[in-house]
């Protein structure tokens, strides 16, 4: 079918809702997950007060269900709702297949809101067609969350954990033997931030620009060390985020920092380590890195029964300003709009941190990350590098051997 | 079968004069179908469905959340993809490691042990036999749970119990190997046991009671008396078994945690084919694991029944 004539059936379909809104009211459907999903709940009362004629359904699944749920859904072509809330995990699978609404062209005007978010959130939102398929709900500025207590019983201090990575292992093995206590759960975490370092706006993780797989650099190769060497050095626990031991870890002083995205602070608070409160403060990644982790979105797919309606839902969700900082004290997202990052609540200290204004930091660390584009296969590539990861920690895996291996299994999964 | 018949019963006599036949008998030879046509429109849309259209998804390449009308025919490529992905081929070694170190034990349990409850236990012997069935009708969710706590690094009862250092007993490829087979092993114990115990019921008592009087002991009548009258159960009990385990999902996908490192160490096969479709969103090579997997299926079947199935059938027609 010819671009104009699918604008054409895609302006009829508005004119038809637009038509029909006075006459019935319209049901929007929102798939969502938590935390998310108490965001949409908690704007629904301002909502319905501006929109008496339309009304939202919110569907909440789990995580991994509701991803699940949208691919079989995408897939068939039914069960589709209106508004899709994506993470941004799964953005790139979906961004590239082409079951999602291009935001960025008539009738709708996505691309026009550009530098209204947080710069790299709509590189991340762009497939390779060059078409935006989503807004950004939330983002996750990454920042490395640490125990004060802990650190002073070891006659530590922030620098010590900033300054370098060789410095940062040396102060974990410092608090091992002074505290007991571990200075990261996983040295998979510092895999994650290495392998990062650097990136330039536009440069991809795994892929360049023209697929080439890219898990033979420097980059790799120094994010396997430094991760080798920190468990060598004994400062990890050797639990993976998100299991009980990792939480059970966090409840017994037992773990002494987390890098992860600002929202952390949130969960630590409310169920992870609520005892701990105050004892935590925030400061930027260790050897100087910019770096995001997660992120929301809200998409529109092609076969949405309300267009018309789901995009002015998702622009409320993400371009008021209202609506962004009441997500932001219902589940401590951080908000993706520059308008929100504006207002005076991200001056406001906060108790769980010990008082720390941490949300302008968190803010200056979201200017400086870079905008790098997403790929179908980074998820794969994800657990490809995971695995080998694993051999080189736990069977004695040679790095050079691991990482050509996981170039080959990269590339012979992404043939095509 | 019976379906098949009831017509017969409504047709004419021979000997009646021919005429069309009126509107109600017409219907009344049609309602066996329409009787039975539940079973076959769910069958047809839930298994013979899916069955022909997995084999039309294995040759064609398709992403899925592209929608049906992104496939396209690209023969057998996906066959090629899976059989040269290395994790595939581990995936199979690791499949058949579960099913001998979870397979064998549970035979070599059960045998014994529903022999002993049949000759030994009165009164108490529903609520044993019970007992141990309970983990077959036990959500996996539940068992997720208490496993993963039982078996935790860190504060499970399972190490707290054991002299050393910690073992990680999930997060470890080898130990989570264990895990998952004893696990498996633990849940179809009592599936076994009840076969088995159903199968020495119907042995004779007079058996027992003769070799009791020519001086056999509980042991020689199990060996000598019992098990060679079990075969043909034997071989059904070791055929489920087998198809079951070569299929095994759920106990390794709920105990293990979906990010480890370890996965490509302890998944199966059908774990490896669900996490390559709905993971990497590529169902055509899924689709294509698992026909591989049913000609691996089949293969072992077959062999079962050659090595084991003949004797049996034999043993029953002496």
């Amino acid at each position: 079918m010819s671009k104009i004539l699918r604008a054409i059936t895609v302006a009829a379909t508005f004119a038809v809702a637009l038509a029909t809104a006075h006459a019935a009211p319209v049901t929007i459907t929102v798939a969502t997950f938590p935390d998310l999903d108490r965001a949409a709940k908690a704007a629904l009362p301002r909502w319905n007060a501006a929109h008496p004629d339309v009304s939202v359904k919110i569907v909440s699944l789990q995580y991994a269900d509701h991803h699940t749920a949208m691919t079989t859904a995408l897939a068939t072509g039914s069960g589709l709702p209106d508004v899709m809330a994506v993470d941004l995990r799964f953005l790139g699978k979906f961004a590239q297949a082409g079951g999602l609404e291009d935001l960025g062209h008539a009738p709708y005007d996505g691309l026009a809101y550009a530098d209204r978010f947080a710069r790299y959130t709509f590189p991340q939102a762009t497939n390779a067609k060059g078409q935006l398929v989503a807004l950004p709900a939330d983002i996750g500025p990454g920042t490395l969350l640490y125990r004060t207590d802990l650190l002073a019983r070891a006659g530590l201090a922030e620098a010590d954990l900033t300054r370098s990575w060789e410095s940062f292992i040396a102060a974990g093995v410092k608090l091992r033997q002074a505290t007991g206590a571990y200075l990261i759960a996983d040295s998979a975490d510092i895999r994650d931030i290495v392998m990062r370092a650097g990136l330039a706006d536009g440069e991809g993780i795994y892929f360049d620009r023209d697929g080439k797989v890219l898990v033979e650099s420097p980059r790799f190769v120094r994010a396997f060390e430094l991760g080798r060497a920190a468990h060598r050095a004994g400062i990890d626990l050797g639990t993976t985020a998100w299991t009980n031991e990792w939480v059970a870890g966090f409840r017994a002083d037992r773990i002494a920092s987390q890098a992860m995205g600002a929202w952390l602070a949130g969960h630590l608070k409310n169920w992870l380590a609520p005892d701990s409160a105050g004892k935590w403060r925030s400061t930027t990644l260790p050897g100087g890195t910019w770096a995001s982790y997660g992120g929301s979105f809200y998409a529109i797919p092609r076969k949405a029964a309300h267009k018309a309606e789901a995009w002015d839902f998702i622009r409320f969700m993400t371009l008021e300003r209202d609506t962004q900082l009441q997500a932001l004290r219902v589940l401590d997202s951080f908000p993706s709009l520059l308008a929100a990052q504006e207002d005076p609540v991200m001056d406001e200290p906060i108790a769980f941190l010990g008082g720390q204004r941490a949300r302008q930091l968190w803010r200056e660390i979201a200017r400086n990350v870079p905008a790098i584009p997403v790929n179908k296969f980074d998820a794969m590539a994800t657990e490809v590098i995971r695995a080998e990861y694993d051999d080189v920690i736990n069977r004695g895996k040679d790095i050079a051997t691991a990482l050509a291996e996981a170039r080959v299994l990269i590339e012979h999964r992404a043939r095509r | 079968m019976h379906a098949m018949s009831t017509p017969e019963l409504t047709r004419p006599a021979a000997g009646a004069p021919a005429r069309a036949p009126s509107r109600r008998t017409r219907l009344r030879r049609l309602a066996p179908y329409f009787f039975i046509a539940p079973f076959f429109v769910l069958f047809g849309v839930f298994g013979l469905f899916p069955l022909l259209f997995s084999i039309w998804l294995s040759l064609n390449q398709w992403d899925a959340a592209e929608g049906l009308g992104a496939m396209h025919f690209v023969g057998l490529e996906n066959y090629w993809v899976a059989l040269t992905d290395p994790w595939f081929r581990e995936s199979l070694w690791n499949t058949f490691w579960y099913a001998v170190a979870s397979g064998v034990p549970q035979h070599l349990v059960a045998l014994p042990l529903a022999f002993f409850i049949h000759r030994t236990l009165r009164r108490s012997r529903n609520f044993v036999v019970g007992a141990y069935f309970v983990p077959y009708v036990t959500s996996s969710v539940a068992i997720a749970l208490i496993f993963t706590t039982l078996f935790s690094k860190d504060f499970g009862v399972v190490n707290a119990i054991l002299p050393g250092p910690p073992i990680d007993w999930i997060g470890d490829a080898f130990w989570a190997r264990v895990t998952v087979a004893f696990v498996v092993f633990w849940r179809y114990l009592g599936w076994n046991m009840v076969l088995y115990l159903s199968a020495l019921q119907t042995i004779p008592h007079d058996l027992y009671e003769a070799a009791t009087l020519d001086g056999a002991s509980l042991w020689k009548q199990f060996r000598h008396v019992a098990l060679p009258l079990l075969r043909p159960m034997i071989f059904l009990a070791v055929t489920l078994t087998l198809i079951g385990n070569l299929q095994l999902f759920e106990e390794p996908f709920i105990l293990i945690p979906p990010e480890s490192g370890a996965m490509p160490h302890v998944q199966t096969t059908a774990v490896f084919m669900y996490r390559m479709a709905f993971g990497d969103g590529d169902f055509g090579t899924a689709s294509a694991v698992s026909w591989l997997l049913f000609l691996v299926i089949a293969a072992l079947t077959w062999g079962n029944a050659k090595l084991f199935g003949k004797e049996a059938q034999s043993d029953v027609a002496r």
